[in-house]
C-alpha cells in the first residue's frame, strides 16, 4: 500500500504514514463491527442451546441489538467511585481495549495481507497478550473495592498460569514451522499431512497441542467454563463491578475482541489460516480471506457452544488443570516434537 | 524522519517514566510507570533492529516480572509516614548505590567515547551475520559458541527455582485438600436415584 501512495507522488514517509493509518483503520473498523455482531451471535447461539429465542426485537431478527445496547451504554452516566484511584480507574479499560486491538496487527488475513509482517510475529502476540492482564489488575486495584480486587487477583493468576502452557504449545508449532512469522507459519502448513491436508492440526503429534491451545485460549480470555473472574455468585461482576457506561463497554468490547483473536490464532496456527482445509487447486478459487473468516467464525461457534454447555470450573480445578495437567503435558510435547524433528532430519 | 521522531518519543518517554517511577509517592503508580519505561525501552530495541530482545523484554519483564511486583505492591498496606521515616537511616546506603551507578555510567560513556569496540570472532569472520533474522543469529550463537554458558545458566535457574519452592513450601496439616480423582470417579447414580412413588405412598430412603 505504501508503494501505491508513493505512486501518487508522495514522499516515502508520508506514504508510509498514510498506508499504516489506512491499514489500521481497515483492520480496526471491521473488527469493531464484527465484535458487535459477534456479541449478537453469541447471545443467539446461547439462546438457541437453551431453547430460547434470544434478542429478536431490535431490527430484523434482532440484528441491531448490539448497536442498541451500545447506544444505551453510551447515554448512561459514567460513575467514578469517590474512593477510587481516578487516573488508573479510567486508564484500565482503555488498556484492555487497546491491547485487544493491538495484537491484530500481525494476524495474516490473506496471503501477505497483514499490517505488520514482522519476523517475531508470534512473540509479538505473546507479548501483547501478556499485557492484557494489566487492564484487569489495574481495574481491580483502582476500584478500591473488595470484589473487583479478588477478581483481579484471580484473573491475573489465571492468565499467567495458562500463558505458560500456551508458550510451550506455541514452541511446538514454531519448531515445526521453523519461523515466528505468522504468514510463514501459515505457508508451512500447506499440504502438511500427506501433502493434502492444510493445517498442523491434522498432524497426530500436534493435534493434542491444538486441543490444549483451544482450552487454554478459553482460560486466557476468561470465557466460560473458566469465567471465574466474573463469577456472579461470588464476585458480583468481577473486576468490572464498579464500572459503568463507556468504560464498561470498553471492557465488553475488549473481551470479545480478545475472544476473536484467540479464534484467529487457532485458525492461523493450527488450521492453516487463510489456506483452504484441503490442498486441492479448486478450493484456492475461494479467496483466502473467506477461508480465514469462516474458520474464525467456526471457532467462535465452538467458544459459544462450550459457554452454553459446560458448567463453571472451581478455582482449584482451574489451577490444577493449568499447572498439573497442561504444563507437564505441553512441556513433554516440546521434548517429543523436537526429538521427532531431530530424528527425521527436519532441521537439516 | 520517522526514525528520529520515534527515537525521541521512546527515549523521552523512557527517561520521563523512569524519573516518575522514583518520584511518585504511591508504590503502585511507581510500578505502573516502571512498566511504561520497560515498554518504551522495548520500543528503542525495535528501533536498533533487535526485535527479538524487544519482544523478550516485554514478555519477561512486563508480562511476568512486573506483574509479580504489582501483586506484591498492591497487597502492601501503604503507610506514607512510615515510608518517609526510614529515609535518613537508609540515606547513606542509597547514596552509595547512587555513586556506584554514577561511576558505572561515567565509565560506560567514557568507553563509548573512546571508540566503538570492533566485534569479531577469533577466526576473523564478521560478528553480525547479514541476512539472517535476529532469532536465528541469537539462536546460532547460543547453541553453538555459548552452549555451555547457556545451559549452565539454565541449570542455575532451575536450581534456584527448586530452591525457592523448597524454602517456601511447608506441609500444612490443617487444610483439607481436594481429592480430584475421587471427585472425577463420582457418578450421578452415587448420589441420586429416581423413584416413582404411588400417590399417597411416600418414599422409603
Amino acid at each position: 500500500m505504501t508503494s501505491f501512495f508513493q505512486s501518487l507522488g508522495m514522499t516515502y514517509e508520508a506514504a508510509w504514514l498514510l498506508a499504516t493509518i489506512c491499514g489500521v483503520l481497515l483492520i480496526a473498523l471491521p473488527l469493531m463491527l464484527s465484535v458487535a455482531m459477534i456479541i449478537y451471535a453469541d447471545r443467539k447461539i446461547w439462546a438457541a442451546m437453551a431453547l430460547r429465542r434470544g434478542p429478536n426485537v431490535v431490527g430484523p431478527f434482532g440484528l441491531l441489538q448490539s448497536f442498541a445496547d451500545g447506544l444505551k451504554v453510551f447515554l448512561q452516566e459514567t460513575i467514578i467511585p469517590s474512593a477510587s484511584n481516578k487516573g488508573i480507574f479510567l486508564i484500565a479499560p482503555v488498556v484492555t481495549f487497546t491491547v485487544a486491538l493491538m495484537a491484530w496487527a500481525v494476524i495474516p488475513f490473506n496471503g501477505g495481507a497483514v499490517l505488520a509482517n514482522i519476523n517475531v510475529g508470534l512473540l509479538y502476540v505473546l507479548a501483547i497478550s501478556s499485557l492484557g492482564v494489566y487492564g484487569t489488575i489495574m481495574a481491580g486495584w483502582a476500584s478500591n473495592s473488595k470484589y473487583p480486587f479478588f477478581a483481579a487477583m484471580r484473573a491475573s493468576a489465571q492468565m499467567i498460569s495458562y500463558e505458560v502452557s500456551i508458550g510451550f504449545i506455541l514452541i511446538c508449532v514454531v519448531l515445526w514451522a521453523g519461523t515466528f512469522n505468522l504468514n510463514d507459519i501459515v505457508l508451512a502448513q500447506k499440504g502438511h499431512v500427506f501433502g493434502i491436508f492444510n493445517g498442523f492440526v491434522f498432524n497426530p503429534l500436534l493435534f493434542p497441542m491444538w486441543v490444549m491451545f483451544l482450552i487454554s485460549g478459553m482460560a486466557e480470555t476468561g470465557r466460560a467454563p473458566f469465567d471465574l473472574t466474573e463469577a456472579e455468585s461470588e464476585l458480583v461482576a468481577g473486576y468490572q463491578t464498579e464500572y459503568s457506561s463507556m468504560a464498561f463497554a470498553a471492557y465488553w468490547l475488549g473481551e470479545y475482541a480478545n475472544v476473536l483473536l484467540m479464534c484467529a490464532l487457532n485458525a492461523t496456527l493450527f488450521w492453516g489460516g487463510w489456506l483452504p482445509p484441503l490442498d486441492i487447486p479448486i478450493l484456492y478459487l475461494v479467496p483466502g480471506f473467506i477461508w480465514f473468516v469462516l474458520k474464525v467464525l467456526f471457532f467462535f461457534f465452538v467458544f459459544s457452544w462450550v459457554k452454553a454447555t459446560v458448567p463453571r470450573y472451581r478455582y482449584d480445578q482451574l489451577m490444577r488443570l493449568g499447572w498439573k495437567v497442561f504444563l507437564p503435558v505441553s512441556l513433554s510435547f516440546v521434548v517429543i516434537v523436537s526429538g521427532y524433528l531431530m530424528a527425521t532430519g527436519h532441521f537439516a | 524522519m520517522i526514525h528520529v521522531i520515534a527515537f525521541y518519543l521512546f527515549a523521552v518517554m523512557t527517561v520521563a517514566s523512569g524519573a516518575i517511577t522514583i518520584l511518585s509517592r504511591n508504590p503502585v503508580h511507581s510500578v505502573l510507570w516502571l512498566i511504561l519505561a520497560f515498554f518504551n525501552a522495548a520500543g528503542l530495541m525495535v528501533l536498533v533492529g533487535a526485535e527479538f530482545i524487544a519482544m523478550l523484554l516485554v514478555i519477561v519483564y512486563v508480562g511476568a516480572v512486573a506483574v509479580l511486583f504489582l501483586f506484591v505492591v498492591m497487597m502492601l498496606d501503604i503507610d506514607f509516614a512510615e515510608l518517609r521515616a526510614g529515609f535518613v537511616r537508609y540515606f547513606p546506603f542509597g547514596a552509595l548505590v547512587a555513586i556506584v551507578l554514577l561511576a558505572e555510567m561515567v565509565l560506560g560513556i567514557g568507553a563509548y567515547k573512546a571508540g566503538a569496540i570492533v566485534l569479531g570472532t577469533p577466526d576473523g569472520t564478521a560478528a553480525t551475520p547479514a541476512g539472517t533474522s535476529n532469532i536465528q543469529a541469537i539462536g546460532t550463537l547460543l547453541y553453538s559458541r555459548y552452549l555451555f554458558l547457556f545451559e549452565a545458566a539454565g541449570v542455575i535457574l532451575l536450581v534456584a527455582m527448586i530452591g525457592a519452592i523448597v524454602l517456601t513450601h511447608r506441609q500444612r496439616s490443617d487444610t483439607r485438600g481436594q481429592n480430584i480423582s475421587k471427585q472425577n470417579q463420582r457418578r450421578p447414580q452415587d448420589a441420586t436415584f429416581n423413584v416413582k412413588p404411588e400417590i399417597g405412598q411416600g418414599v422409603q430412603i
